[in-house]
């Protein structure tokens, strides 16, 4: 075989790692360079330098160490049995992209990821041996993302955790019997165990000693896990409840859905349609509504009789629709969870109702300078000089906001 | 009619100690005209600047968004934002009031201007000019904003680009760090910068990431309009790749599945060597305990809480089940409730290590919460499918006294649920006669809020421990 050139192998593991949705580089500890000794810095706010064209950014250099990989999990492109192109990067090679990128302000840092080669214990520790050259030897202050092998060894995640900025692993499928069936090497239980063991030494790390010393922080920006929709079938109130879950037991700042995409090379097992890029897009609505709107899960997902969400209109709208009675809200006076429930407010929108009606009332023209989208949120609100009057309860209420129905094809 | 005229380079400083001086001298905003370096003065200006006496007071948070809106493209930002500030100055509260139409005027050309200085930070591609392997290296960009946003952003890249010189260059103004410090200069026509090495690379990279099967054009353009699109390396194979992208995803689909490849079957043999084993005791209870699917239970818990101490301990310990800290980390009483057992048990000379302590429930049955989990009481089914696990226990470690501390260990143990506080303190036997003395959770003795019920609580919890002590002494002699 003729030996690769490093943009052959870049090639094969960037198009290896597009399957992982995350690439958020927000909420780590703030640092710079401006004293001359390092390169990079992280500012709280994340940065997407450049935008693909299937509307995904790119924030991070997100490449796999290698492809090769020893389980045979159906829905990934690098599972053993697949016959894809294979790679592997040396730590240099790694080293020498992050920083050569990072200096042209392409990338905010990298994302690490990995196929599962000789043993975990081995990878993780290949993938510990980059983190520890770009902050030791490059003084590289940038964002780094591991993802973590779940049985490596306890030292390397320690070490891991010192080393970069998020850590993650993924839950792959909704349920453990998903998992079973489409990933048979990979074990949730011990997936949940290394999820509650990165909370622990996070927490760990947050005790002051006696001597009123701080240790060092472990993966400032938290964890983060993904989950793959519409390979298994799950209906819609099983990931959520899956989600909320993790949110409350590990402490996940986010839980991705990615829609199952067909892959080069796919397994005879899944089923190979466009991915339900809708339902994520849905999915991510009712994760915000249960973590910033005070929604309760079954508020949510028994809306539709199936369990699943309505894929025509947003859930929050959905669940206006089925409540009407508890609608038109007057701005002036209702209660900050009310208003929260209004389609068309978000938090922001909120916070200045509730900031401006202390010193006047409110009037219609005000709610759209505030940010707020009236097309939608004009029938579930009074304000002065507006009321909806009959349209709360008009039956053709959702037909406004629905997309409109089409003429089936006969052919 | 006053004339200010305010220059490109330090134009919030110049624009603020203008506005300064023509408030405290009183100058409403129609009779001032406010210009660039370069503007001819208002024909009948008066060219001296007003001498202003009394000190000026401004909301903080009109100062923060003045110091953005002066960097907006629109010629009348200057004089907009005078205006409000005359209207601020018997009113404060205005600041608060996103309803205001000025306010939201000027809140809106704050937020384009944070966009475009966050564009900036995203698009600006820096090309290497100086040798690669100089001790400072050097870079230069070419970037063109919407709006004068190359000075406030200029000091995003000396805090990120510390140990290297650069350069951005634009029509506007030009900003140059070199050796730490940051300089600016008038703005530049396009220079012509060397070819990168790194540049081919990073267009391959942003090639490949892309996932043809979900295209989302309209999503992408949003986020990186095309006004930005000639200066960045990468965009020139976006037509492309969109093009492609159809057939691509459909290639995709129509492939038929393939033949594993020889090397599966020899990685698979070598993986089955390699599965990590379990690192606990050595018989196979705690390993079985781990694999529980009895109930729905195990679905949500991170784990199986087993029972932990000498397998000959002459008491054992049985409490409800794990609660948050001890379904993380995997094992018995680590939390509060194990705190206030162990205080109690050090009193009274019982000793936790000499002690079998286990739960009646193996797995933490809870309620999502926002970011909590709230304890759930198991019910009578988990108690007894998970009843199956304790008897394991009890025949393994054979205790000559059993204390089941609140009233689901004493249903699990005794098949008697409530009136706890009639039953607490005595002995009661198992079905196979096993002894088990009753007492409280000592969780509950958390939960009560009125320190004298609590301290009532402690005592009869006290005392009960001080009866097992006892029984156990009695028995061994």
């Amino acid at each position: 075989m003729a030996v690769q050139t490093l943009e052959q192998k870049l090639a094969i593991l960037s198009d290896a790692a597009k399957y992982d949705a995350s690439c958020a580089s927000s909420g780590s500890t703030r640092r710079d360079s401006r004293d001359g000794t390092g390169l990079g810095s992280n500012e709280g706010s994340g940065i997407c330098h450049a935008y693909a064209p299937d509307g995904r950014c790119i924030s991070l250099l997100k490449i796999l160490m290698t492809n090769f990989c020893i389980y045979d999990c159906s829905y990934c492109i690098n599972r053993v049995s697949s016959n894809v192109a294979r790679a592997r990067f040396g730590v240099d090679e790694v080293v020498n992209l992050t920083v050569e990128f990072y200096r042209r302000n392409y990338i905010e840092g990298l994302f690490l990821s990995s196929g599962v080669i000789r043993s975990p214990d081995a990878t993780m520790s290949d993938m510990v041996r980059i983190a520890r050259k770009l902050r030791h030897e490059e003084n590289f202050r940038g964002y780094i993302h591991l993802k973590t092998i779940p049985d490596a060894a306890p030292e390397l995640i320690a070490e891991a955790g010192l080393l970069a900025d998020r850590l993650s692993i993924n839950v792959e499928l909704p349920t453990d019997a998903a998992v079973a069936q489409y990933a048979p090497e990979k074990k949730p239980a011990q997936i949940r165990k290394a999820m509650a063991d990165v909370r622990l030494r996070k927490e760990a790390a947050r005790e002051i000693s006696f001597g009123g010393k701080r240790p060092p922080r472990f993966a400032p920006a938290g964890q983060s896990t993904q989950m793959i929709i519409g390979a298994d079938g799950s209906n819609d109130a099983t990931v959520l409840g899956q989600s909320t879950r993790l949110y409350s037991s590990y402490k996940l700042k986010r839980v991705y859905y990615s829609a199952f995409s067909p892959i080069p090379d796919s397994s005879s097992r899944l089923p190979l349609v466009r991915p339900p890029l809708q339902r994520e897009h849905r999915l991510y609505q009712a994760d915000w509504l249960l973590r910033f709107y005070d929604f309760q899960l079954d508020e949510i997902t028994s809306v539709t009789a199936d369990g699943n969400l309505d894929l025509e209109v947003d859930p929050k709208l959905a669940w206006a629709l089925v409540h009407r009675g508890f609608f038109p809200v007057d701005v002036n006076r209702g209660s900050r969870e009310m208003l929260l429930r209004v389609p068309g407010f978000g938090v922001k929108t909120v916070n200045r109702i509730l900031t401006t009606r202390r010193h006047r009332t409110l009037r219609y023209e005000d709610l759209g300078r505030m940010g707020a989208a009236m097309k939608k949120a004009r029938s579930f609100v009074t304000a002065g000089g507006w009321s909806p009057g009959a349209l709360t309860d008009s039956a053709n209420l959702r037909a406004r906001f629905a997309p409109p129905p089409q003429q089936l094809s006969l052919f | 009619m006053h004339h200010a005229s305010i220059p490109a380079i330090g134009a919030a400083a110049a624009w603020r100690e203008a506005a300064r001086q023509f408030l405290a001298a009183g100058v409403p905003p129609d009779q001032i005209h406010w210009g660039g370096i370069g503007s001819a003065p208002h024909l009948f200006a008066d060219l001296e600047r007003p001498r202003g006496t009394g000190a000026v007071t401004v909301p903080r948070s009109f100062i923060a968004m003045a110091e953005t809106v002066v960097w907006h493209r629109d010629p009348e930002r200057f004089a907009r934002l005078y205006g409000f500030l005359w209207r601020l100055r018997g009113a404060p509260h205005l600041m608060t009031d996103r309803g205001d139409a000025d306010l939201a005027r000027l809140r809106g050309m704050e937020k384009n201007v944070h966009r475009c200085q966050h564009k900036m930070k995203a698009f600006v591609r820096f090309r290497e000019i100086g040798a690669p392997d100089a001790p400072r290296r050097s870079f230069a960009a070419w970037f063109e904003p919407t709006h004068h946003t190359v000075e406030p952003t200029a000091g995003f890249f000396a805090r990120r680009f510390g140990d290297m010189d650069w350069r951005i260059v634009t029509p506007d103004i030009t900003a140059v760090f070199a050796n730490g410090a940051v300089s600016f200069q008038a703005g530049q026509a396009r220079p012509d910068l060397p070819e990168d090495a790194s540049e081919q690379l990073w267009i391959t990279y942003f090639r490949n990431i892309f996932n043809p099967a979900r295209l989302k054009v309209a999503a992408m353009q949003s986020e990186m309009p095309r006004k930005y699109w000639k200066n960045l390396p990468e965009a020139a194979s976006i037509p492309e790749l969109i093009a492609q992208a159809p057939a691509r995803a459909r290639a995709m689909a129509e492939a038929a599945p393939t033949l594993p490849p020889a090397r599966m079957a020899q990685v698979q043999a070598q993986l089955a060597g390699c599965t990590s084993a379990w690192d606990g005791p050595q018989d196979g209870l705690p390993a079985a305990i781990d694999a529980c699917t009895r109930c729905p239970l195990h679905r949500s818990a991170t784990q199986a809480v087993k029972g932990e101490g000498p397998l000959d301990a002459a008491l054992m310990i049985v409490g409800e089940q794990p609660g948050d800290h001890e379904d993380l980390q995997g094992r018995p009483f680590v939390g509060p409730a194990g705190q206030v057992f162990d205080q109690v048990a050090g009193r009274v000379g019982l000793r936790r290590d000499q002690a079998y302590v286990t739960n009646a429930v193996k797995h933490f049955k809870f309620q999502p919460r926002g970011k909590r989990r709230i304890h759930q009481r198991p019910d009578s089914g988990e108690i007894s499918q998970c009843r199956w696990w304790l008897d394991a226990e009890l025949a393994q470690v054979k205790p000559r006294l059993v204390l089941a501390m609140g009233a689901t260990a004493a249903e699990s143990l005794t098949g008697r649920r409530g009136a706890l506080m009639s039953r607490r303190g005595r002995v009661e036997h198992a079905p196979n006669g096993q002894p088990v003395l009753i007492t409280l959770h000592p969780s509950y003795l958390l939960r009560l809020r009125d320190p004298q019920e609590r301290e009532q609580a402690t005592a009869l919890f006290d005392d009960d421990l001080r009866t097992a002590a006892d029984l156990l002494a009695t028995h061994r002699n």
